[in-house]
């Protein structure tokens, strides 16, 4: 009896895991099947048409990752050391179900909220910071730029690096913690010496795991930013480039023919660099693990 | 007994209709059936007179319960390959049937004459600002063309002003606002553009938007919205969709005009109808460049294809009927309330109503 659930476990067990792995390997040979002819056809048109967007979507990728970072570990530092638990827990609760909201409802308050009232503030930063090349201007009137794009972005990706930044914050060694202190060490130069390194690793996949999310994300892109194809550093202008996930949903539907291989093609270069990323970001935990 | 009358007149009457409740007599029943219509209808075409075709199929269809039709905005190409191809009773397209098509849809229907294809939605394009103070934008094609070209960036520029006398302009960066996707009101702006000033508008005209570096947005709804939300913007989009924004009055010959109804449906009285390919075809060389008094020329308009003849008799009436509709003030009405367009002029409609006698 005891063997035979055994086997029917181990069997499910086995066949999720293989089926996992099918899929994986049924898309990438779905991409690189579709993908073919474009790149057959036309490999440097191919490489001009998606280069401003794979540059697009790493520039909102990075303003993402940059922003949400920091704010993420402070947020974290805050739930695992700094706030009494009453607060903590509830905190932590409530980044959660930043990560629940859908991404449409990011973008339409990126678009109707968040743009409008940045105009201001990207105006100023043209005035005042125009000699450094993102904020070159001509500041957008409306604030559907790259900038506001990435802040949406960095808003959420936030519960996912903070959930795994604190997860390991909470697993600092009380005797290292308490050593320090022991040491006459303030709470911030505990936090410093103990905390930080420990999670060191963590913050970095954390931070991975993040980026592979905001390099994909389509919709609130889609809706947000506005769009003319140029490469461009400048972040506050109205002329910028697109990302792949998002010229692939607003195009793919009035495509055909050679066009929608053009686009499988985006679509793959955006599949291996996610697939990069998120590999990256298993090794370095993996390395955290072994220690 | 009532069920099994009802049961062999369905049996008899499959091809024109299902069974009603009103066939309480198979004499009656038959009687009614040859003046009332029913059936299916398919059409598929231009998803520009979307709007419309569903006030149309509501309309048509309240007056005729057991019709059943239905329109499929699968673009305007699509619509004419399906049409020519006989898959669908009518359809709609932006641009007339030319070259091959036309053969092919002249062969559809059995003969030159029998082709239908008429003016049914007129639907101006408004160009939308959102520009504090000014009331009342007025633009020459030129000002127009070079605004949307971004060679004039400033509300206060000269060119701005000459067209604009004793209105105070603010200094403020001019943004302009065009669809990201592909779309029949770029390719109508952008052929009015190239019409009236081609040494400005020198791209090639396409429904995809030539100049980069300028705000996109996705849709009709996204230009609106992003000319709403921004300060010094413009941009182009249905009229019927501008709203409380500004809408500017375009220079045509001496005086301004703005796209009202009136002024859009003008436009097909002073366009050239194409070389005649058949006494029920209506169809129009937009002219674009006209110096009419009162007319508007940045228009879309969109055609219904459809013919005299179909292989059922029903089929036949049908179709006529339905077309009768469209032009019908009634239909031209439904169409300007759901979809903003301009209703047909009394003078091309007295013209369509006789050519479909």
């Amino acid at each position: 009896m005891t063997a035979l659930g055994d086997r029917l476990f181990s069997g499910l067990a086995t066949a999720a895991g293989v089926l996992i792995l099918a899929t994986l390997a049924g898309v990438a040979g779905f991409l690189v099947l579709e993908a073919w002819p474009a790149i057959t056809a036309d490999a440097p048109g191919l490489a001009k048409y998606i280069w401003p967007l794979a540059f697009g979507t790493v520039v909102a990728a990075a303003i993402a990752v940059v922003i949400a970072v920091p704010m993420a570990i402070a947020v974290a530092l805050f739930i695992s050391h700094i706030a009494p638990p009453r607060v903590a827990q509830p905190l932590s609760y409530l980044i959660d179900l930043l990560a629940a909201i859908p991404s449409v409802i990011y973008g339409l308050w990126g678009i109707a909220v968040l743009g409008p009232a940045s105009v201001g503030l990207q105006r100023w930063l043209e005035e005042h910071l125009g000699f450094l090349p993102f904020f070159a201007g001509p500041a957008s009137a409306t604030g559907r730029t790259m900038l506001v794009a990435g802040v949406v972005l960095a808003v959420m990706i936030l519960p996912i690096i903070t959930a795994v930044a604190r997860s390991v914050f909470v697993q600092t060694p009380r005797r290292l913690q308490e050593g320090a202190q022991a040491l006459g060490a303030t709470r911030w130069e505990m936090i410093r010496m103990t905390v930080l390194p420990f999670g060191r690793s963590a913050i970095i996949s954390a931070s991975m795991l993040g980026l592979g999310r905001a390099l994909g994300e389509t919709m609130a892109v889609a809706i947000v930013l506005s769009v003319s194809g140029a490469v461009t550093l400048n972040l506050i202008g109205s002329g910028n480039p697109s990302t792949i996930a998002a010229h692939i949903a607003l195009d793919f539907p009035e495509s055909s023919g050679p066009a929608v291989n053009a686009l499988i093609a985006a679509g793959l270069v955006l599949f291996a660099v996610t697939l990069a990323v998120n590999m990256a970001a298993r090794a370095v935990i993996n390395r955290q693990l072994r220690i | 007994m009532k069920l099994n009358r009802c049961v062999w007149l369905l049996a008899a009457t499959l091809a024109i209709g299902a069974c009603g409740a009103e066939n309480e007599s198979s004499q009656s029943g038959a009687a009614r059936q040859a003046e009332q219509l029913s059936g299916n209808l398919a059409g598929a075409g231009a998803s520009s007179q979307d709007a419309a075709m569903q006030a149309w199929i509501a309309g048509f269809g309240a007056e005729h319960p057991e019709v059943t039709l239905s329109y499929d905005p699968v673009g305007s190409g699509g619509g004419r390959e399906q049409f020519v191809a006989g898959g669908t009773a009518f359809g709609g397209t932006d641009s007339h049937l030319a070259d091959e098509e036309l053969t092919g849809a002249q062969e559809r229907c059995q003969g030159a004459d029998n082709l239908i294809e008429i003016p049914v939605y007129i639907s101006p394009i408004a160009i939308i600002y959102n520009l504090e103070g000014v009331e009342n934008l007025q633009l020459s094609p030129e000002t127009l063309a070079k605004i949307f070209k971004q060679e004039i960036k400033r509300w206060d520029d000269p060119a701005i002003a000459a067209d604009n006398p004793g209105a105070t302009l603010p200094g403020e960066r001019i943004t302009p606002v065009n669809r990201s996707d592909e779309s029949g009101t770029t390719e109508n702006f952008q052929e009015y553009l190239a019409a009236v000033v081609p040494d400005v508008w020198d791209f090639e005209v396409s429904g995809d938007w030539p100049v980069k570096g300028g705000e996109s947005a996705q849709g009709t709804s996204g230009v609106v919205d992003a000319v709403k939300a921004g300060k010094g913007t413009i941009g182009y989009a249905d009229a019927s969709q501008a709203g409380d924004l500004g809408v500017a009055a375009i220079k045509v010959g001496e005086e301004y005009v703005g796209p009202t109804p009136e002024a859009a449906a003008k436009i097909l009285e002073s366009s050239l109808q194409t070389d005649d390919p058949g006494a029920r075809v209506f169809t129009y060389e937009l002219a674009r460049d006209t110096t009419e008094s009162g007319t508007y020329p940045i228009v879309l308009v969109s055609y219904l294809m459809a013919c005299t003849q179909y292989d059922t008799p029903e089929e036949t009436a049908l179709v006529k009927a339905f077309v009768g509709y469209v032009i019908s003030p009634e239909g031209q009405q439904a169409a300007a309330q759901n979809a903003g367009s301009a209703p047909l002029s009394d003078a091309l409609r007295a013209k369509l109503v006789d050519a479909l006698q």
